[in-house]
């Protein structure tokens, strides 16, 4: 057995012996990817302030920035590597949510333009939209009917 | 147009955007290892519970905090559409309901199904590896 085939093995015997580490682990990765990828969109949104756009104008281009480039590393399968390694990490912002469009969409490419890519882009984005929007409409309304938002209670 | 690359870089603000919105990615990772839900019930999960907390005004301070450490997180499109959506009834009353939260958010989706529906055409199929 050569020496780094032990440590492998070895490895394997200490993740099956301790059931807590790979959740730490995952929970590091996931932070630090996370944090990373929530910190590229700080400065896209520095520059975005620098250069004069408000607030609301500066978000959006950070979100259409963030879901291009994700998009496109799925499409060219390096998003999924960097998903099975950070977990949470890149599932959680914006790029999970491009990533979740172009994933079942190339898996389905064969059935098609239209009903292949085009229907199965919303597999899970679908969801994410119903209760997304309809969850913004529900809010809207109950402050329509208290006119307040509930500041208070914090 | 000159821009200030000290306050592009200010580590305080950067700190905070990199440990909140960590913070918000292990909470789901916690749900991923430690209950059964599948990643699309998780994201409708964040989406849902960012507009609820928008909704009540909670989630406007860790905006404030963090800025797109809490934006960038799916949490912030939630509260996004929530945010747009009183925007909408301050102006337009009832309607504004239905048309403020996808305003506000209409950057974002149009991206995501351009951009989605593009780098699947360019995508190639997987090669199965044996």
């Amino acid at each position: 057995m050569d020496p780094l085939e032990t440590k492998q093995t070895y490895q394997d015997y200490v993740d099956k012996k301790s059931p807590n580490s790979p959740i730490l682990k995952n929970c590091f990765n996931a932070f630090w990817v996370g944090g990373l990828i929530c910190t590229i969109g700080q400065v896209i949104l520095n520059i975005c302030k620098e250069r004069g756009f408000d607030t609301q104008l500066s978000g959006t281009i950070v979100s259409i920035i963030l879901i291009g480039i994700s998009a496109f590393l799925t499409g060219l399968n390096v998003f999924n590597k960097i998903g099975k390694f950070a977990g949470a990490g890149s599932l959680i912002p914006i790029t999970g949510f491009a990533n979740s469009i172009v994933s079942p969409a190339m898996e389905y490419k064969s059935e098609g333009y239209v009903m292949g890519v085009g229907g199965k882009m919303f597999t899970v984005a679908g969801p994410v939209l119903v209760f997304g929007i309809s969850a913004s409409i529900i809010v809207g309304m109950i402050y329509l009917i208290f006119h307040t938002q509930s500041v208070t209670l914090v | 147009m000159d821009i200030n690359w000290a306050n592009v870089f200010d580590w305080m603000v950067l700190l905070k955007c990199f440990v909140t919105g960590g913070i918000i990615c292990i909470i789901g990772q916690v749900l991923i290892d430690k209950t059964k839900l599948t990643p699309a019930k998780i994201l409708v999960i964040f989406v849902t519970t960012g507009a609820i907390l928008g909704g009540l005004g909670i989630y406007q301070y860790l905006v404030d905090f963090a800025g797109a450490g809490a934006t960038v997180p799916l949490t912030g499109f939630g509260y996004n559409l929530a945010k747009g959506a009183i925007e909408g009834i301050e102006q337009y009353g009832l309607i504004g309901a239905f048309t403020g939260g996808v305003k506000a958010a209409a950057g974002g989706i149009a991206a995501a199904v351009f951009f989605g529906y593009l780098a699947s055409l360019i995508s190639k199929p997987k090669m199965k590896k044996q």
